[in-house]
């Protein structure tokens, strides 16, 4: 098995990973976080794409890696504004969960707040 | 099996198990510096695969800056998270999550395993096309000349993402400093490391960038580390973010689209063609918008992890 195959195998199971971190865990940040390393993960498979296009005297071809870089910065701007809505709903309503039966209840899950 | 290969397997099982811990890990903290650290080791898997400026934009960008970012938000929310408002999953929800998961990763191994050993490639039209951009690394050439277009408009995602998160400043903060206001005595081992680190980081920043137009490196990479260094100088609290309402910052942030659009009309006049470069003075364009669209990233990052205006504005 060549690096480029045991490279997309890593990535093909980061998107694995990311997706169940997504839908598994409640907290927004941790699905921030999931969604992070499941682009990560799209973009090493798409990596492995570029290393077998190697052709011209060059190891990789150039032009997926230049959309990864792309992607790359992409992916940090979505992931700065996603941040930054789950800060603001916090600093609103002093919690952030998207669980919609929390918010039916008092803040504080209810104890203390008579 | 050769001592590469089982470093290959050696790293391999290192980023899978560093992934899996941000994930699995209890608290949001230990996740993001968990992904920190992941980000970190998969620069290292894209080395493998001979894609180098991939490897620095992920080392710098995907790992550094989005870290700081993740780092910062999870210290926040510690409060949000020791409420408890959450109810985890059941577990039979649990186990048709991981089985769907485990089912997508499984298709996804195995189109990889399908794909034949030489592919279709553009390798060899961009190191054709190479000597009329007057550049040495085809990947730059890729991101400035031949999809030139996609670059700009990238630019302006970057931008878009800066109004967006100031956009949710609370009315009175509109066009404040976002961040903390400088400190009067700042925390020494942080202001010494911010002091010794940040003029050798601005040196190394410039030197990728221009290295770029040959070697591996650009204006991502370079523009990234220009930006790390100005957030650790205001983590350190030597300095403060400046108010959202500055001209000049509003000038940095919008320079390096306005110069890659005005460039591109420019070649519709001079070259025939809109984003096509005049002959023979194509790698003095191309450095010319770089160096924009370098101080543009170098402002729009730390704005970007700064968040949102939170104090109001002075007049």
């Amino acid at each position: 098995m060549t690096s480029a195959t045991l490279a997309g195998l890593i990535g093909a199971a980061l998107v694995g990973l990311g997706l169940y971190g997504l839908i598994a865990n409640p907290q927004p940040l941790r699905k921030i976080l999931a969604f992070n390393l499941m682009g990560s993960g799209v973009f090493l498979v798409f990596g492995i794409v570029a290393r077998k296009g190697a052709a011209a005297g060059l190891q990789a071809d150039p032009v997926p890696q230049a959309m990864v870089i792309t992607g790359i910065v992409v992916a940090f701007a979505a992931s700065a504004l996603a941040v930054a809505l789950v800060l603001r709903l916090f600093e609103a309503a002093g919690r952030a969960t998207l669980d919609p039966d929390a918010w039916a209840k008092p803040p504080d899950g209810g104890a203390g707040a008579e | 099996m050769s001592v590469l290969q089982a470093l290959d397997i050696g790293l391999a099982f290192l980023v899978f198990a560093v992934a899996a811990w941000t994930i699995f890990a209890r608290g949001a903290f230990a996740a993001t510096v968990g992904y920190v650290v992941y980000g970190l080791l998969l620069a290292l898997v894209w080395i493998r695969l001979f894609a180098v400026d991939v490897a620095l934009t992920e080392a710098a960008i995907g790992s550094g800056v989005t870290g700081v970012l993740l780092i910062g938000a999870a210290a926040r929310l510690r409060a949000a998270e020791t409420a408890s408002d959450e109810k985890p999953l059941s577990g039979l929800t649990r186990v048709f999550a991981a089985a769907l998961c485990v089912l997508v990763a499984l298709a996804l191994a195995s189109v990889v395993l399908l794909l034949p050993d030489q592919g279709p490639s553009l390798a060899p039209l961009s190191m054709q096309k190479l000597p009329e951009t007057g550049l040495g690394n085809p990947v730059t050439a890729v991101l400035i000349a031949y999809r030139a277009f996609d670059t700009m408009l990238e630019k302006v995602v970057l931008v878009l993402a800066v109004v967006g998160v100031w956009s949710l400043a609370a009315d009175r903060y509109w066009g404040g400093a976002p961040g903390e206001a400088r400190a009067a005595s700042p925390e020494p081992t942080l202001a010494f490391l911010a002091q010794i680190l940040a003029p050798l980081g601005v040196l190394v920043g410039i030197h990728v960038f221009w290295v770029g137009a040959d070697e591996p490196g650009g204006a991502f990479q370079g523009g990234a580390i220009l930006a790390a260094m100005w957030i650790i100088v205001m983590m350190a609290r030597l300095t403060e973010a400046p108010q959202a309402n500055a001209f000049w910052l509003r000038l940095a942030l919008v320079a390096g689209p306005l110069v890659f659009l005005a460039a591109g009309a420019a070649g519709a006049i001079f070259a025939g063609n809109f984003f096509a470069y005049p002959p023979g003075f194509a790698k003095p364009a191309i450095l010319f918008i770089e160096a924009f669209m370098v101080l543009s990233i170098a402002v729009t990052l730390p704005m970007l992890v700064a968040g949102p205006p939170r104090r109001e504005p002075r007049q």
